[in-house]
């Protein structure tokens, strides 16, 4: 019912809320999997900023990943494959106030549900948008991704992936509206965590691609980046994401980007010898599609009775 | 009534107007047949609204070409409209028409193809094609009146252009309103009235242009009374059918938007679909009047996953489409039947995938909207039959998901969607509205799906509601709407579902049989059809033959006791606008042959052998058609026994 403030004196809470109140089944994910730490990091914002879990929906699709709202204790929203996006920007057309994450990956979002992932972002409505990117299809058992590295092994493609794959922040900073694009890897989980807070108190659709380690199925891909920090870039800005120095530590290579440029953001996404880690755009009053949609949602059953009649008056002879 | 016309097509001196008696008729029906943005159709709204006014009984229905700018002067670029008004409750289209007003004779014959016109229609066509300096065009044109005459049409070449022209320069636009102010000759309609419904329809545009058109439907009038030798009235209906009641005049798809408002729901999320989308745009310019929100998503899954987001989280929402829109939205309709997700769907008909019949009318989606999903998908599936219950049926729809906590199918078609007809004018009720989302807290122990074991129905938390967390999942799930990871809780679930259809069906009453209690022959219909069946049922009736008919309004669940009502009959047969093998083609035999969608679903739920006749020419059933087909039957019936 309390907790203590930065100066050591006591703030009175109505309720206090634990990450036992955001937690919801036992993870199910295979041991190592990246997605463990993604969810611990979105518990961790939730407690910190004390949402309470009846205002927050969790929604997702079909994947690995997608299983996420399973393991959280708030509202959730596990529905079809590429589709979390317009159920979730449905959830906040009317309910503005609810607090919306959504949890999708590299096939639920880049592939089959590309069209709702390019028109969210131009809606802009307020969620953090989570796309777990372990460049493989990993529920379905090693398939091909729209992310996967060309060459690598995968049951569709026996022979290696025949294609390069897709840059999706490149493609997401090409969106009109686009408001918050950050990228952020697992195996970090204090820049994911002040990733996805900033996420979170950003008011519009914050995507923050989070590159994830699937053990089983995609390793080698990982491996690579993991064991060589010098292939990162990481992003410094007093406008972008406040870094710990133990990541300072963990990633050599860094630059000073402004958050608020867009054209240099999307030289950094484009560049193919580096993989930026951060906040490469943020653009906070972009305008955000519930102030339209949620429209009238205070009228009395008075108002909508006098207006229905106004309506009726049109059509009456 | 016989043409006036003599040889060289001028015609004869005319009577002084106020000597000429009109005849008095029960109902007359009117064309005006035009290319493509010649103003037939504003013309033709505007005539039966006056009609309506003036306490006629009124159906106008719009003839639509397929593409936006069809070629000028071609038989598929026919656009205009059809006007029945009668001394009595107009319910359909009617068969052939009386009178036609056509701006080319080119246009006339697309109308001619589909049996529009019978022997003795009066044809009021625009001479200036005898004279065009194209030598076609003038071969095309001799020809053409020389053929209708030889069919039978009594042509009357008017120089309507010509008389347009002395008013203002661009008779394209202006000449509906002449040929609005000739029908109001002919018909005897009230001039006043129907200036001011000129100044209704033009009243964005200005003093200018309303006083323009008003100055066009005066030379109209006069025109006509200086040209025409004829005129007709259609007296009002009786008194004690107009008495204190107030109507309002709209199509299928504006009910369908005023149901949405009346019921509360304050979103509707869809995406582009002929003959749907009409809906749309109405909500889209009044909505606001009671705080509701149009969403145009970016596809039709997205439409409906958007409404299902909306109606999860406490505002049971709309979406609005047709039938290749129904396809793409299977998946999502089926999550929220297996979810128990509130949700109404309408689906406004038409043929095929595709661009298929997009201006035209099929009943071609129940079985889809019945059966269509992956897995068992019981959801409520209901048939608007009119006009106004496309309005009452949205209010229903939106109380019944919730009740039963399921999507609601709303079907009706392109025929409803585009016919216009007063009705009286609803009076809207509050506890017609959506209740306020609740959000008092919920007692945890309580689960999510907490199913009675009798009716199947549940409360649902809705987020906001401190301790009633849970996760709506696609995964079969528990009553807590856990993953199921044992055997019996996926058997469970598909019991409950199904188990509210029973529930609602309970609560339904029989239908009622129109006609006799029993009898030889039953026609079955449901949706659009119902005006035209029972017209062409009181006309066989009439005749002394043994026909009635039923008409259904809910197919899941079905209507109580309509196995016994069968059993009353003879034969049963259904009437339908989709597709059904005729059974005296090759190779169809009582083994391979494809029945209308209502006749199998009745054959399976009833295990009476009902036949079914049914066509797919993409125009609204015509009570004339029905009638023949009676008579068919019934002749065969009585030839062939049982047969």
């Amino acid at each position: 019912m309390f907790g203590l403030k930065a100066d050591w004196s006591l703030e009175v809470f109505d309720r206090y809320f634990t990450i036992g109140d955001y937690a919801g089944g036992e993870a199910r994910w295979c041991p190592g999997c990246g997605d463990h730490a993604v969810l611990s990091a979105a518990q961790r914002v939730l407690r910190d900023e004390q949402q309470k879990p009846e205002l927050s929906v969790c929604v997702s699709g079909i994947g690995c990943s997608s299983r996420m709202p399973h393991y959280m204790g708030t509202y959730g929203f596990h529905g079809l494959h590429g589709r979390a996006l317009p159920v979730a920007c449905g959830i906040k057309a009317r309910r503005p106030e609810l607090d919306v994450w959504v949890a999708t990956g590299d096939g639920d979002c880049f592939s089959i549900g590309t069209s709702h992932w390019i028109h969210a972002i131009r809606y802009n409505m307020d969620m953090t948008l989570m796309v777990f990117d372990n460049a493989i299809y990993g529920l379905t058992k090693a398939q091909t991704s729209p992310t996967t590295p060309m060459g690598l092994k995968t049951n569709t493609h026996p022979f290696g992936a025949t294609i390069d794959p897709h840059n999706p922040l490149t493609i997401t900073l090409g969106i009109t509206n686009v408001s918050f694009v950050a990228q952020v890897v697992d195996w970090n989980p204090p820049l994911l965590y002040e990733t996805l807070k900033a996420a979170y108190r950003h008011r519009g659709t914050a995507f923050v691609r989070i590159v994830q380690r699937c053990p089983v199925y995609a390793e080698e891909v990982f491996k690579e980046l993991q064991n060589d920090p010098s292939r990162f870039l990481l992003l410094e800005h007093e406008k972008g994401i406040a870094l710990d120095p133990s990541v300072r530590r963990q990633f050599p290579e860094r630059i000073e980007h402004d958050p608020s440029d867009l054209a240099s953001a999307f030289r950094v996404a484009a560049d193919p010898g580096r993989f930026p880690l951060g906040l490469l755009y943020h653009a906070p009053e972009a305008p955000c599609y519930e102030d339209l949609s949620s429209q009238g949602s205070e009228m009395t059953p008075e108002q909508r009775l006098a207006g229905l009649d106004k309506v009726l008056d049109q059509l009456t002879i | 009534m016989t043409t006036a016309l003599h040889e060289t097509g001028r015609p004869e001196p005319p009577l002084a107007a106020a000597e000429r008696p009109a005849t008095i008729l029960q109902e007359h029906i009117v064309e005006i047949v035009s290319d493509s943005g010649e103003g037939a159709q504003k013309c033709g709204q505007t005539f039966g609204t006056v009609c309506a006014k003036m306490g006629n009984g009124v159906w106008t229905v719009e003839i639509i070409p397929a593409e936006i700018q069809p070629p000028a002067r071609s038989p598929a670029g026919a656009s205009g409209i059809r006007i029945r008004f009668a001394s009595h409750t107009v319910t359909n289209m009617g068969d052939e028409a009386d009178l036609v007003v056509a701006f080319n004779e080119q246009v006339l014959y697309s109308r001619i193809a589909n049996g529009a016109y019978k022997q003795g229609t009066l044809v009021l066509l625009e001479d200036k094609w005898r004279d065009d300096p194209v030598p076609e065009i003038r071969a095309q044109y001799a020809k053409a009146v020389a053929e209708f005459r030889d069919n039978g049409l009594i042509v009357h070449e008017l120089p309507i252009e010509q008389a347009c022209l002395q008013i203002l320069s661009n008779p394209r636009r202006g000449k509906n309103m002449f040929v609005l102010g000739m029908l109001s000759y002919l018909y005897a309609r009230d001039q006043e009235r129907a200036k001011e419904e000129i100044a209704i329809a033009f009243k964005r545009k200005g003093a200018e242009v309303i006083g323009l058109n008003h100055q066009l439907f005066e030379a109209g009038h006069a025109f006509a009374a200086e040209h025409l030798d004829f005129r007709f009235a259609v007296p009002p209906q009786p008194q004690e059918v107009l008495a204190d009641t107030r109507f309002i005049v709209t199509n299928g798809n504006q009910a369908v938007g005023l149901g949405v408002m009346a019921s509360g729901m304050e979103l509707v999320s869809m995406y582009p679909i002929t003959p749907a989308t009409s809906a749309s745009h109405y909500l889209a310019d009044v909505y606001h009047e009671v705080g509701g929100f149009v969403h145009q998503a970016e596809d039709e899954i997205a439409a409906i996953g958007f409404a299902i987001g909306a109606s999860y989280a406490g505002k049971t929402a709309c979406t609005i489409t047709s039938g290749p829109g129904l396809a793409l939205k299977t998946e999502m309709l089926a999550l929220a039947v297996m979810a128990e997700v509130p949700l109404v769907l309408v689906d406004v008909q038409r043929g095929g995938p595709s661009t298929g019949l997009p201006t035209k009318v099929e009943q071609g989606d129940l079985l889809a909207a019945l059966f269509g999903e992956p897995g068992d998908a019981p959801k409520v599936v209901i048939a608007a039959a009119t006009i106004e219950e496309c309005l009452h049926f949205v209010v229903m729809a939106r109380r019944l998901a919730e009740t039963f906590r399921t999507p609601v199918v709303l079907l009706t078609d392109a025929n409803l969607a585009t016919g216009v007809q007063p009705y009286p004018r609803p009076e809207p009720k509050a506890e017609w509205l959506a209740p306020p989302v609740d959000q008092s807290e919920w007692t945890e122990d309580i689960p999510p799906y907490d199913w009675d074991a009798r009716t199947g129905l549940s409360h649902r938390p809705i987020p906001g509601m401190p301790g009633g967390q849970y996760i709506l999942t696609g995964l079969a799930h528990t009553t807590r709407s856990k993953v199921a990871y044992d055997s019996d809780s996926n058997q469970i679930g598909c019991n409950m579902r199904s188990r509210k259809l029973a529930a609602l069906a309970s609560t339904l009453k029989p239908p009622e049989v129109h006609g006799d209690q029993d009898g030889d022959l039953l026609l079955v219909s449901w949706g659009s059809t119902l005006g035209a069946v029972e017209e062409a049922v009181d006309r066989a009736r009439a005749e002394g033959l043994s026909v009635s008919s039923l008409h259904l309004r809910f197919l899941s669940p079905l209507e109580p006791e309509i196995e016994a009502i069968f059993a009353r009959f003879r034969r049963v047969m259904t009437v339908e606008i989709n597709y059904s093998d005729d059974p005296e083609t090759p190779l169809i035999s009582r083994e391979t042959r494809r029945y209308a969608q209502l006749a199998t679903l009745l054959r399976a739920q009833s295990l009476v052998d009902v036949d079914s006749w049914s066509v797919v020419y993409g125009h609204p059933l015509q009570p004339g058609m029905i009638h023949g087909v009676i008579r068919e039957r019934m002749a065969a019936m009585r030839t062939g026994g049982d047969a």
